[in-house]
């Protein structure tokens, strides 16, 4: 990864609106060189994809969220690989890591109800043949997320003006 | 009552600050966007933080030498031997003080007797002059122009020095204008410096925020200039500490004691948790290379050049400023002092910025802004300012 990509993507991580035209005064590199440095951070798949960063607490939509640790027994030559896609294929399931410790993969997923979320576990992620064993733990409360701070902290506590 | 005859009247012969006045007036706009801001946007480094809770959570809240924490100290002569290749004894050439700003006034009583010249770059942070005055001097400026970059030019300096100069303030990165002094330009005011037997007070407030590929050069560090260099510098900038209040001044440990003479009898200490919180800041700076200076250091530069360009595409005379995180671009095309513009962008379009002018003369036909702010908002200030610009030239 070149140094201009480096820093278009702590640029774009803030802030993925900001127009090419800005990027490249802000980088100091042409129109050219930063479409083709994004470009090639799109093909390589480093950049996956462009979404806003939504609290779906402050929105009247139904919504639970769970991480549920899940212990499964490997495979052979597919180690966890193979039980780990079969889980990230359902719709619910949000994000799943391979982990180290007294668990095999963490499994974030999110349902409409707790009921519906219920269903789901029971129904078709501990009846997966390798499944060991699973541990439901439900988020109560989002506080931070990617680095950002979800309670009201943007207060800019600075003087307007000072020498 | 009329208080006139009990007030000093050295004190009250120097005019309130003209940001004050300004101040009052963006204050009462509530929806503004202030570019006049003169201080990081980010908060100190959690670390920082948590080092002087650890330190409260400890039960450490006793003095400190008056001189500062020893650990500290050490840290900030390590910091600048490693950083601008100075060299300071922790034991009796570092004093640590309320901010840089202490460290200023405490140089500036030490050293003027009455009637002393001291050489102030114009324009420059508000308050040198008023030190130099409250301590008995007479505060000298030595103009410096846009088409020089704003340094300061060994001439123009050659032309202010008279037989009662004693003292030259040195202020780079500068604020308001984001100059900055490379090595040769250090070197011409160092020749001043030795042919007329001055001594320098190099307040390096700014000196890790130095874009584009410049560094920066302590005046200590050229030749000749140590032993007659006052290197002053603090926390507040580089490791967005502003509120904490922690500076330091280095140099002569006969001038240090001197210093910190007035330091005991006036303050006794700067405040414990400050000391703690820039030592953490050195101490872990100098294991991960300084790695949060830089972070900061690349996000303002970016924002550097969004502004420094925005300003050109209107239009307006913006030299490319390397240092702090200010532009100073030239506003005269629009007919409008510098006072008169930034109370109508005000007005007018809701974006508070500072006329140059309440730096010194030199900055008239100019205005500070800030780029210490968040990308959205500097698009937003910088298109409304477009529009003011575009229906006022």
């Amino acid at each position: 990864m070149t140094k201009l990509q480096t820093s278009l993507l702590d640029i774009l991580r803030e802030d993925c609106r900001i127009p090419l035209e800005k990027l490249s005064v802000m980088t100091g590199a042409s129109l050219d060189e930063v479409a083709a440095a994004i470009e090639d951070l799109e093909k390589r798949k480093i950049i996956l994809r462009y979404a806003p960063m939504i609290n779906w607490d402050r929105t009247d939509r139904e919504r639970v969220e769970a991480m549920i640790e899940v212990r499964v027994t490997p495979q052979r030559d597919m180690g966890f690989d193979a039980i780990a896609r079969r889980i990230y294929r359902f719709d619910e399931v949000k994000s799943v890591y391979l982990m180290s410790g007294s668990y095999d993969l963490l499994v974030l997923v999110e349902a409409r109800t707790l009921k519906e979320l219920a269903a789901f576990v029971s129904a078709k992620l501990s009846p997966l043949e390798t499944v060991t064993g699973t541990a439901t733990s439900f988020v109560l409360k989002r506080y931070k997320e990617e680095g950002v701070v979800f309670e009201n902290d943007d207060t800019d506590r600075r003087l307007v003006i000072s020498p | 009552m009329n208080y006139d005859r009990y007030i000093n009247s050295r004190i009250a012969s120097v005019p309130p600050s003209g940001i004050r006045r300004f101040f009052d007036l963006a204050a009462s706009r509530k929806d503004a966007i202030s570019l006049g801001v003169g201080e990081p946007d980010f908060k100190t480094p959690y670390l920082i933080r948590d080092a002087a809770i650890n330190s409260l959570v400890d039960g450490e809240t006793q003095y400190t030498a008056n001189r500062g924490l020893l650990e500290l100290r050490q840290e900030i002569s390590l910091y600048l031997s490693d950083r601008y290749h100075i060299s300071y004894q922790p034991e009796d050439e570092i004093l640590v003080t309320i901010g840089a700003s202490e460290a200023i006034d405490l140089a500036l009583r030490a050293l003027i007797s009455a009637g002393d010249e001291v050489l102030v770059p114009d324009p420059s942070y508000v308050s040198y002059a008023p030190g130099v005055i409250f301590a008995g001097g007479t505060p000298v400026p030595v103009k410096t122009r846009q088409e020089d970059n704003f340094r300061l030019m060994a001439d123009e300096l050659e032309k202010a020095v008279t037989s009662r100069t004693k003292l030259l303030i040195l202020p780079y990165p500068n604020n308001p204008t984001g100059a900055i002094m490379e090595k040769r330009d250090l070197e011409a005011v160092a020749e001043v410096v030795r042919n007329h037997d001055l001594l320098v007070i190099s307040d390096e407030i700014y000196s890790e925020l130095v874009y584009d590929g410049h560094t920066h050069v302590s005046f200590a560090s050229v030749p000749d200039m140590y032993p007659r260099t006052l290197t002053i510098n603090g926390f507040s900038k580089a490791f967005a500490m502003t509120g904490w209040r922690v500076g330091y001044a280095c140099g002569a440990k006969e001038i240090i004691a001197v210093m910190n003479k007035i330091h005991q009898y006036a303050i006794m200490c700067a405040p414990r948790q400050g000391q703690v919180a820039a030592a953490a800041a050195l101490r872990i700076g100098h294991e991960n290379d300084y790695e949060s200076v830089q972070i900061m250091r690349e996000s303002y530069d970016r924002r550097r050049r969004l502004m420094v360009s925005a300003f050109r595409s209107m239009g307006l005379d913006c030299f490319e400023p390397y240092g702090a995180f200010y532009a100073f671009p030239c506003i005269r095309k629009t007919g409008m002092t510098s006072e008169e513009f930034c109370s109508r962008l005000l007005q007018e379009k809701d974006v508070a910025a500072v006329p140059g002018n309440a730096f010194g003369l030199s900055g008239e036909g100019h205005i500070r802004c800030c780029y210490a702010t968040a990308v959205d908002k500097i698009n937003i200030a910088l298109d409304r300012m477009a529009d003011f610009v575009a229906s006022h030239s």
